[in-house]
């Protein structure tokens, strides 16, 4: 009896760590579509970022619970940190990346302990207060970082040395989507693991998650750190993929279009950013192909009947979805050999 | 000097008006509404579009910039803002901020993005020399209306039977309920007046603030500064939140304009994980 | 006996009230000691106190002979001091599994470890286990916390605290609100917890209260009134008058 509700209880734990069928699917034909689709590579390169950027979103907001109206902040940060060493003749795009990284890590960092306290409202205020401080001091540098005409004289060199960029963005794309793969790698281990557990916990409630010992600011301010340094990372993807960044890299409508995005895909389960961006992007296309100027609009409509419609349903509904797909995996968890439990 | 403390007033006072409503809707249905600077525009665009358009004076369109808002918040609030009440405050800002960019592109299509200019009336023109101070007409001509509005309602909430009903419901919206005030009738008597209000001031402050269709998103982060510095449990907090925004903000542009809002946005900041519940608001 | 809790002069003033008064309590090791008094009467702030929730006005808190006055709430936990709560704290997102799961790999300290998969180490896969079983989980361990019965939220609630492996174990009306239909099966758990794991437990039930616990305290207005035996305290006439005065006023 026992050991059967052990082999129940492992199962159900660890079946969250394994890769699901339509998991490695979606992975595999974001990977077909270098090869495929190489006309659409630059709209690929957009999206694959945007998804990085909600997927950063995602850990604070769906795994911590932080209504954050600034995520733009460390977007922002990222980019102009890649931008600005690019331009000063730093032309190696993993040391960009890892430098905007850092920085939006840092700024993560000392950010978050104004974010632990205080109401939804507040924090609100406060992450919208750090991206429009920013945004001021990105206005008024305009010596370090061109002020209202952009960051210009972006030169990338070659990735390790070897792929040049090329103008039809499959370079770009391909990187994009090989650092944001790498990155969801390790933010699904970290969702899973007992440090994700207790960030859930925390969410659902922080009082209870005190009286089980959890520290739950450390907790915070480590999650808030990381998604500060995925924010950043995709701000630099953009900087080094484009070549240029401007003030609207930190603007508002940055972090309410990442809310949106993560929103349109669902809070919570990692997958939401990436689908989300895909959403979020082609109905861009659609709409603003047949009514170019106004389709801020019909975005405005989409969320107001999302949120009236009720985000969790919708949410819980897209979820149950994509267990259906993703969530089968290839061997059904019971008749797992125990030493496949994904042990490191 | 004198002068700059003068137009901060003006200003502090415009803004007072605009985020008067948002402090009730906050404080009243703990509800987040990014949406606020929508009705206000609204009000600004039905003073410019009168006047522009069909050429009736600028102050016999005053009473419709704040009737039209107040109907539209009205219908707004008893079809849908109603039913997100209950949401989480995530919810809340997500419904707002759509509803904000649908008015955004909204006017946009049909005024267009350019700035809507209004003509004021000659008498309102120019600027008269009051004891070596430079003084504005038309900043004199806010002052006193917002002015006799603050008074008006500082009376309406502690003289009127409505007042006492609106701070009991504030004060705890179960126990109202359960002295039989229908608190649903004053949310959304309140929501209406409040963006009413908003309307008002927009048209007020078309000629000072401008008015094109991204005004809801420009102004946001101010109306929300008044409301989350002043507190919402008195009209008197949000009050001086105003007018020190308002004097700081002019302040700084006049004399430090490389710090730009810098400043603004630091000390807001610096307020807010001090005083989460707001600088007026005794600790509770 | 040696003492596991114990408070020195503990007080605590809300403004002009006091809420705990000078209250000075020993819980000895291996205790089944329960704390009653009128509603109102300051149980659940001495609780937090006890915690750490809320800090006191003045006094001291000892745990164990060690000071914890001035720790956190989450690190008197990691000394061994849980509790349940009142009114029911739990997670409604989660599963009783995830739940006790997440309470277990954070006193074993896992919760650090983000990057091994939960639920990958044997011991901690046992424990689940064998709290799950006493606490009678094992039937609803996969579902939603919020869609749960009453009485199995509770007994989660107390899987929970237990699941801390605690030394001292404060349980806040553990029986509060169960249907009669759930209650058998609370009390039978509370009743089987081990011996080495003292228990303060609060609570109304006079029932609950008499066939549990060997010592009462009863504490008035936020100070102790008087303790003693079940016995003692039972046939004691003044807490009969304290009693039976507050049923006149409900």
């Amino acid at each position: 009896m026992s050991t059967n509700i052990a082999d129940h209880v492992r199962a159900t734990l660890v079946r969250r760590g394994r890769w699901g069928i339509g998991e490695i699917l979606f992975w595999l034909i974001a990977a077909a579509t270098l090869y495929f689709l190489p006309e659409r590579h630059l709209i690929l390169n957009e999206i694959v970022i945007i998804g990085l950027f909600a997927l950063s979103l995602d850990l604070i907001l769906g795994y911590a619970g932080i209504v954050s109206l600034g995520h733009a902040a460390f977007f922002g940060l990222g980019a102009y940190t890649a931008g600005i060493l690019a331009r000063d003749g730093i032309a190696d795009p993993l040391l960009g990346l890892g430098a905007a990284a850092i920085a939006a890590a840092l700024l993560g960092f000392v950010t978050s302990f104004l974010v632990l306290r205080g109401s939804d409202l507040t924090k609100l205020m406060v992450t919208l207060g750090v991206a429009l401080v920013l945004g001021e001091i990105a206005n008024q540098a305009s010596w370090l970082t061109g002020g209202a005409d952009g960051l210009q004289g972006i030169a990338m060199g070659p990735i390790l040395g070897l792929f040049e960029f090329d103008i039809f963005g499959t370079t770009a794309y391909g990187y994009s989507l090989t650092v944001t793969f790498l990155l969801f790698i390790l933010a699904r281990r970290i969702v899973v693991s007992p440090y994700g557990l207790s960030l859930r916990s925390i969410r659902d409630n922080p009082l209870k998650a005190r009286a089980v010992g959890i520290p739950v600011n450390r907790r915070l301010v480590a999650v808030y750190t990381l998604a500060a340094a995925y924010a950043g990372i995709a701000g630099a993807l953009l900087a080094q993929t484009t070549q240029f960044v401007s003030l609207d890299v930190l603007a508002f409508h940055r972090s309410a279009d990442v809310m949106l995005v993560l929103v349109i895909g669902g809070v919570g389960y990692l997958y939401g950013g990436l689908i989300g961006a895909i959403v979020f992007k082609v109905l861009q296309d659609v709409i603003s192909a047949w009514t170019p100027q106004y389709w801020q609009f019909w975005i405005g409509l989409i969320l107001v009947i999302i949120v009236l419609a009720g985000r969790e349903r919708l949410t819980e509904r897209v979820r149950v979805l994509w267990k259906g797909v993703a969530g089968r995996t290839a061997k059904s968890p019971e008749t797992l050999p125990k030493t496949s439990a994904r042990e490191v | 000097m004198l002068t700059i403390l003068f137009d901060g007033i003006a200003y502090g006072m415009l803004l007072f008006v605009l985020a008067c409503g948002l402090a009730v809707t906050l404080g009243l249905m703990n509800f987040v509404n990014l949406a606020h600077g929508a009705f206000a525009m609204a009000g600004g665009y039905v003073t410019a579009v009168l006047m522009n358009r069909i050429g009736v004076p600028f102050l016999a369109t005053l009473p419709l910039a704040f009737i039209v808002p107040a109907i539209l918040g009205l219908v707004l609030e008893r079809t849908l803002y109603k039913r997100l009440y209950s949401r989480s405050h995530l919810d809340q800002v997500l419904f707002s901020i759509g509803l904000v960019f649908m008015a955004v592109a909204a006017v946009d299509y049909s005024f267009g993005s350019q700035q809507q200019l209004i003509q004021l009336p000659t008498w309102l023109q120019g600027r008269i020399d009051i004891l070596g101070v430079q003084v504005g007409l038309y900043r004199s001509f806010i002052i006193v209306i917002c002015g006799a509005l603050v008074v008006a309602l500082q009376l309406i909430l502690t003289k009127t039977r409505f007042g006492s009903r609106l701070r009991a419901a504030v004060d705890d919206p179960r126990v109202a309920r359960g002295l039989g005030i229908n608190v649903s009738l004053i949310f959304a008597t309140t929501f209406a007046f409040g963006s009413g209000l908003a309307g008002l001031g927009g048209a007020l402050g078309a000629e000072i603030l401008g008015l094109d269709p991204t005004f809801p998103l420009k102004f946001m982060i101010y109306f929300l500064i008044v409301v989350t510095v002043g507190g919402t449990t008195s009209i008197t907090g949000p009050f001086l939140a105003s007018l020190l925004l308002g004097i700081a903000d002019v302040a700084g542009k006049y004399y430090v304009p490389s710090v730009g809002a810098f400043v603004i946005y630091t000390l807001m900041i610096v307020v807010l994980v001090l005083r989460p519940q707001g600088l007026f608001e005794r600790a509770r | 006996m040696t003492i596991a809790l114990e408070t020195k002069g503990l007080v605590k003033r809300f403004g002009g009230l006091v809420a705990t008064d000078n209250v000075s309590f020993k819980l000895e090791q291996g205790a089944r000691h329960a704390l009653i008094g009128p509603n109102g009467a300051g149980k659940t702030t001495f609780i937090n106190l006890l915690t750490g929730v809320i800090k006191p006005t003045a006094g001291q808190i000892f745990l164990e002979g060690q000071e914890i006055t001035g720790l956190r709430p989450e690190l008197r936990v990691q000394r061994g001091l849980a509790r349940t709560f009142q009114i029911n704290q739990l997670f409604p997102a989660m599963t009783p599994l995830e739940t006790i799961g997440l309470a277990v790999s954070e006193r074993t300290g896992g919760g650090h470890d983000w990057w091994r998969v939960t639920g990958s180490k044997r011991e901690i896969i046992d424990e689940i286990v064998e709290i799950a079983q006493r606490f009678r989980l094992t039937d609803v361990l996969d579902e939603r916390t919020s869609n749960l019965a009453y009485g199995k939220q509770r007994l989660l609630e107390i899987a929970v605290a237990f699941a801390c492996k605690p030394r001292v174990l404060l349980l806040d009306e553990p029986a509060a609100g169960v249907p009669e239909a759930e209650r058998h099966e609370l009390l039978a758990t509370v009743a089987a917890l081990p011996r080495d794991v003292s228990v303060l437990l609060i609570e109304h039930d006079m029932d609950l209260v008499f066939s549990f616990a060997d010592r009462i305290s009863v504490m008035v207005n936020g100070a102790l009134f008087t303790e003693g035996t079940v016995e003692q305290v039972s046939t004691d006439p003044k807490v009969r008058a304290v009693y039976l005065g507050e049923s006149v006023d409900e």
